[in-house]
């Protein structure tokens, strides 16, 4: 792995600490597949792509021709691992679902502290569709949301309660972003490791919903 | 003898018609049936009611049906990878609804295979419950009963979802015999394999079309027997 060197890799930089050795790992399109580069060297994880891929690689290096057919889930030519599997996105969904997928990691427009993610569509502004995610959040067993802190307009991205439509309910267990990692509890998100360069009050006061703060808050790196 | 399958794209859409319902396979833009649709396109086949996972990319395969204003209505899971389409839908332009991806592969398996409706956990407390019917599993007496969204939650809760079959499927495949025995290739499988299963006819286009007996049983991914017509498909190179 390599060290991150702008805000979006330092959150996928702490993301991806949270893989397993042995893990099975579905990426979403946009930054989650930054993770790809901070697998800590020490642990092997597969990624799925939901397109009917585990054992997906890396996009092709310089020079490197991706073999015919192969795609991540953002559509672009991509490797395989040594030993990957390809199959058809009935039986992809089927593995995704049926709890095979250790871990999802995608992004938000907003995620509330009940844990409720939404993701798909704003009413009358943007509308892309859920593809896969609904089915991730609900087959995965750890959901990870990789989001910036606030939106471009400087609006918390974590919120109390969200109003756009869902794109998975109570599914969330940790939201991660650029100053701190909020780990969704059934008592409420408590905030768990805040980055070097802030302060706990820096992160309240940009965080849209209440948060635990416990006695010690740990640091993401 | 056993039948030759195999046509020009033109006699395959003798058997396309306007206001069809047609499964659209691919995923963004990796194995989408490019030449068949091209062969709608030339044909002036219109009003289509689409099952797709998504809309390719701006002009190319699916996206050629919406640039042209072919589409009436379309069920899929995301329209991000065509900006047009995007663009079409928020202006109210296309009709559009959205089946969450592994529920849109189940909707399709269960049409094809006689099922008559699926149970999925996926879309629970979201907008994918509206207009349908809601089980939730009693423990207690070991029996589904239906609820409504408001009820407050007890057990496992599911959408029941509809099968989904179709007119036509047109299917791309890397390989097929003269039977219409399938190969697809890694992951230009995406939808194709399943949609296979779910149309009243199937038209399958082939980069390679090949005789009897060079695809062994073991390697059949969609068995002949289940294709209507075979064409040759287009290739870039």
């Amino acid at each position: 792995m390599r060290t991150p060197s702008n805000a979006r890799e330092f959150i996928a930089c702490r993301t991806a600490r949270f893989f397993q050795d042995g893990d099975l790992v579905n990426l979403g399109i946009g930054m989650p597949t930054l993770c790809l580069d901070f697998i800590p060297d020490d642990i092997d994880v597969w990624i799925d792509s939901e397109n009917g891929i585990i054992g997906l690689g890396a996009p092709p290096a310089e020079g490197e021709t991706a073999p015919a057919d192969v795609v991540d889930a953002g559509g672009h030519p991509s490797m395989m691992r040594l030993g990957a599997a390809t199959f058809d996105s009935f039986r992809s969904f089927g593995y995704i679902r049926g709890g095979h997928v250790a871990a999802t990691v995608l992004g938000a427009y907003e995620v509330d502290a009940e844990g409720n993610l939404a993701n798909w569509m704003i009413p009358g502004k943007a509308a892309a569709g859920m593809g896969g995610a609904m089915d991730l959040v609900t087959g995965a067993k750890l959901t990870i949301v990789m989001s910036t802190h606030t939106d471009k307009a400087g609006n918390p991205k974590f919120v109390q309660h969200t109003e756009m439509p869902l794109t998975g309910y109570h599914c969330v267990d940790y939201f991660v972003s650029e100053l701190a990692v909020i780990h969704i509890t059934p008592e409420g998100p408590v905030l768990e490791e805040i980055a070097p360069t802030t302060t706990v009050e820096e992160v309240v006061a940009k965080t849209g919903a209440k948060l635990i703060i416990p006695e010690t808050v740990g640091s993401m790196f | 003898m056993a039948k030759n399958k195999v046509v020009t794209v033109a006699e395959a859409m003798e058997h396309c018609f306007d206001g069809m319902t047609v499964m659209l396979p691919g995923f963004v833009n990796c194995g989408v049936p490019h030449t068949l649709i091209d062969g709608l396109m030339e044909a002036g086949i219109t009003n289509l009611n689409v099952i797709s996972n998504n809309t390719s990319v701006k002009g190319q395969g699916i996206g050629k049906l919406v640039h042209g204003d072919r589409i009436s209505h379309i069920t899929c899971s995301h329209i991000g990878s065509n900006v047009e389409t995007m663009e079409k839908f928020t202006k109210g332009e296309i009709n559009i609804t959205f089946v969450p991806q592994g529920s849109l592969c189940e909707k399709a398996r269960a049409g094809g295979a006689g099922i008559g409706g699926i149970l999925t956990p996926t879309g629970i407390h979201t907008p994918m419950e509206e207009g349908k019917q809601l089980l939730e599993w009693d423990d207690e007496k070991g029996e589904f009963k239906f609820v409504q969204a408001s009820d407050p939650q007890k057990g496992r809760r599911y959408i029941l979802e509809l099968p989904l079959r179709a007119d036509v499927a047109l299917i791309h495949a890397y390989k097929a015999d003269k039977l219409g025995n399938v190969v697809y290739n890694h992951t230009a499988r995406n939808f194709n394999q399943g949609f296979a299963t779910a149309a009243d006819f199937v038209i399958v286009e082939a980069e390679h079309i090949v005789e009897v007996g060079e695809i062994g049983p073991n390697e059949v991914m969609t068995p002949g027997a289940l294709v209507d017509l075979i064409v040759q498909a287009e290739t870039e190179d």
